[in-house]
């Protein structure tokens, strides 16, 4: 006699794909926040003290990303960097693509947080005598990066959502994946909300580990 | 005038030729010349906006100006002339310069993320490549000479005004400057805190600590100082010593400004 599957049943059987697709978008995510941290703190360094030519470039990088949806920042990557000859795969279009939004939202946060700290800050080292990047080092960033903490935080969590994006150029992260296997197995809300589930959990734990740094170097 | 002095043996510690600076097209220093002697303590007075405070913050170059010479112990600050052209120091140059004078601010200006010893050792160890131990041994000394050796890992939000202003003196001196700058220390203190911190510098001068202050505390100013600069509208009006200067007004615009004021 047939059995009508369980969704354990089912679960297990896609148990491979769910956990490629997790990790897919892991990587993705997590290459796109580091990379996109690391442009966005010299962005927002260049912003905030860079002159003029310094500055144009990013503020236009910054203000056209910013003012394009992901989508289409992904998509753009994806067929225009063949067209403009550099052969890259799906996943790593991808990954530019939210690595160029990460680091344009970063380069605001730092930008920000920098010009939030007093002028006097600046002045007090210049008096004892540290160079502009002693200053930096030792004054301006510990106080910045304590006010970006939060900010980044919840940009990073954006582009752990972003990255099902991805789905749509065929990368197969959790999202896709999840899709193929509801292909496969018509139930429909189960997986979708299982997937959902997954994603809240990288999420919270970025947010856990963000609450855990803000707590280890909060000022009394 | 004080210029006879420069004639002496000992050159001046700071000298101050035809300073000019603007901001923009606003001159708010018309050539101003000042010199000082080693162990001296001047105080600039004058109502705001005369230039006293941008005089002062010129000495340490966290303003440019355009124009004159600042010498301190025999060495051009910021700009020097190379055939005729008038050049600014590179940035590194112009930070050992710096070094050379300390400053305490009217908003203190504590690093709020580093408790008060390594505000103080800061400087110590990143500009005079001090050893660790040989800085907080220097910065504890002279945390305990403002009285605040026990609170030295509390960080500036913990601490009142009075004892933020002495931890930032503190930080200055520790780095042993041979002029000391002080831009209206105590005004934004609470009046019972203005005497902690007054009693502080006025240790530092009795010590033969050169001085160069901006205040309005012209009874403190009286006391401690060897000579009283008076500046209106970007220029020196009078100086002389506070009685003379403080008693006998020469010009106008001087007894104006002291008939205003409350001892």
């Amino acid at each position: 006699m047939y059995e009508q599957p369980t969704w354990l049943h089912e679960l297990w059987i896609a148990r491979e794909a769910l956990w490629g697709g997790f990790l897919t978008s892991v990587q993705c995510s997590a290459l796109a926040i580091l990379c996109g941290t690391v442009i966005g703190m010299f962005g927002g360094l260049v912003l905030t003290y860079g002159n003029v030519w310094g500055r144009l470039p990013f503020r236009l990088y910054v203000d056209l990303i910013r003012g394009t949806p992901v989508f289409v920042l992904v998509l753009a990557v994806f067929y225009m960097a063949p067209a403009l000859g550099w052969q890259i795969s799906a996943f790593q279009a991808g990954a530019v693509g939210l690595t160029l939004f990460c680091g344009s939202h970063v380069s605001e946060i730092v930008r920000g947080s920098l010009q939030a700290i007093p002028r006097g800050q600046l002045e007090a080292g210049k008096a004892i005598g540290l160079t502009f990047r002693q200053s930096l080092g030792y004054v301006l960033l510990p106080q910045a990066l304590r006010q970006i903490l939060p900010t980044w935080v919840n940009s990073s969590t954006e582009i752990v959502k972003a990255s099902t994006l991805l789905s749509v150029i065929g990368v197969a992260e959790l999202l896709l994946s999840t899709q193929q296997v509801i292909a496969r197995n018509f139930m429909t809300l189960q997986f979708y909300l299982f997937a959902g589930f997954l994603f809240f959990v990288i999420n919270y734990a970025i947010e856990l580990l963000g609450r855990q740094i803000e707590k280890r170097v909060a000022l009394p | 005038m004080t210029h006879t002095q420069t004639a002496t043996a000992t050159p001046a510690l700071l000298s101050i030729e035809g300073l000019h600076k603007s901001y923009g097209a606003v001159e708010v220093l018309k050539g101003v010349d000042l010199s000082m002697q080693r162990g001296n303590v001047v105080t600039l007075i004058g109502s705001s906006g005369s230039g006293k405070t941008t005089l002062l913050r010129c000495v340490n170059l966290l303003e440019e100006f355009q124009g004159g010479r600042i010498r301190l112990d025999g060495q051009d600050i910021g700009y020097s002339e190379a055939s005729g052209k008038r050049v600014r120091h590179p940035e590194k140059v112009i930070a050992q310069h710096r070094a050379m004078t300390g400053m305490a601010f009217q908003q203190f200006n504590l690093f709020p993320h580093l408790s008060a010893l390594q505000n103080v050792t800061l400087g110590l160890l990143k500009v005079k490549k001090m050893p660790k131990d040989e800085a907080v041994a220097l910065a504890e000394k002279w945390l305990e000479r403002v009285g605040l050796l026990e609170r030295r890992n509390h960080f500036p939000g913990q601490l009142s005004g009075g004892q933020q202003q002495r931890v930032a003196i503190a930080r200055a001196i520790a780095m042993n400057p041979s002029l000391m700058l002080f831009d209206e220390v105590t005004s934004a203190l609470d009046p019972e805190l203005v005497g902690e911190v007054l009693s502080v510098i006025k240790g530092l001068a009795e010590d033969g600590m050169t001085m160069l202050l901006v205040t309005h505390e012209m009874r403190f100013a009286y006391e401690v100082s060897d000579q009283i600069v008076f500046m209106n509208q970007g220029r020196i009006e009078e100086q002389g010593h506070p009685k003379e200067l403080f008693e006998r007004p020469k010009s106008a615009r001087l007894a104006e400004f002291l008939k205003n004021i409350r001892f």
